[in-house]
């Protein structure tokens, strides 16, 4: 089944990406933003049906390999 | 003295370094990232470039390819290890050295000498230098050193710091940090002080002509120390 991670900058650490976009985007006449955050999804298909069998396999690679847990969270969403 | 170099898919700061440690005395070997067994060394140097192509966070793929775990027990047996730039990089990413390095500050890819102070030389990267601060080389995309508040503390009480950034006078005022790093780090050790990790090159100041000679008096006086 298909695993979904989203991963994002912890609210302390720095984030210049999303700061550049915060300001394009209000260049562009989007006005009414308090802040813009950069992250990452990944969609892995895991061998595994079981769903809460399959979200702890990618748990498992969010510590070890998909996030950096000093700079970044991760969420897993269900999504099949 | 017996030195080895990892080439992993992407470093392209492998025979740079090779060449400064052959200039300097090393019998130097390289050592391709998908081996198992690392060559008897008295030194492992894991090089600059851009392992992986920088994938998912620089230095991550690397950290977990299988030469690694032999870089790994070597450390954790007190072997000497020095990661520079990606080395550095990978380096965090193994957990060997705390904190991360982010894409830096103002987002630009910086290319260009600097200088560095050195924090302290009881360690056998540093000792018996008779300067402190150096010209070094630095060429980084994410070179911006961030740990939590928790570990700069721990770094700090342990004098883990290695080097950090400055001016030709050793001033470490914050305009002369290029990257963001969180005070100025520019590189850092393991509490043992027997890892190193560091943004700058040394391998790129070795010969007068070209660049200069601060990196040659780095890599003469390692060797010496390691006899």
């Amino acid at each position: 089944m298909k695993i979904s991670a989203i991963i994002t900058l912890k609210k302390d650490v720095l984030d210049p990406q999303g700061k550049v976009i915060h300001q394009t985007l209000d260049g562009m006449g989007f006005k009414d933003i308090n802040e813009v955050r950069q992250g990452k999804y990944f969609e892995v298909d895991v061998k595994e049906n079981d769903p809460s069998k399959a979200k702890r396999i990618v748990e498992d690679m969010c510590k070890k390999l998909l996030a950096n847990l000093v700079i970044e969270d991760y969420q897993i969403i269900e999504t099949q | 003295m017996k030195s080895s170099v990892i080439t992993f898919p992407g470093s392209n700061c492998d025979r740079d370094m090779d060449v400064a440690l052959t200039k300097f005395g090393f019998k130097n070997k390289m050592v391709w990232h998908d081996d198992n067994e690392l060559p008897k060394s008295d030194l492992v140097v894991l090089p600059g470039g851009f392992s992986y192509g920088d994938y998912l966070r620089c230095g991550s793929m690397a950290s977990k390819s299988k030469i690694m775990q032999s870089v790994i027990n070597f450390a954790k047996s007190g072997g000497l290890v020095m990661g520079i730039c990606n080395g550095f990089q990978i380096l965090v990413e193994t957990g060997l050295v705390p904190g991360v390095l982010l894409r830096n500050k103002y987002l630009e890819f910086i290319c260009k000498n600097v200088f560095i102070k050195l924090d302290n030389k009881d360690n056998p990267y540093f000792k018996n230098l008779d300067k402190d601060v150096f010209e070094f080389h630095i060429a980084h995309n994410e070179g911006n050193y961030f740990c939590t508040q928790d570990q700069l503390k721990e770094i700090e009480d342990n004098n883990q710091v290695a080097i950090y950034y400055c001016n030709n006078k050793g001033q470490t005022e914050d305009q002369f940090n290029p990257n963001g790093s969180i005070k100025n780090i520019a590189g850092i050790f393991n509490k043992e002080k027997n890892v190193l990790g560091m943004m700058p090159h040394p391998e790129r100041m070795i010969d007068q002509s070209l660049s200069g000679e601060d990196g040659s008096l780095f890599f003469k006086n390692l060797i010496n120390n390691i006899k």
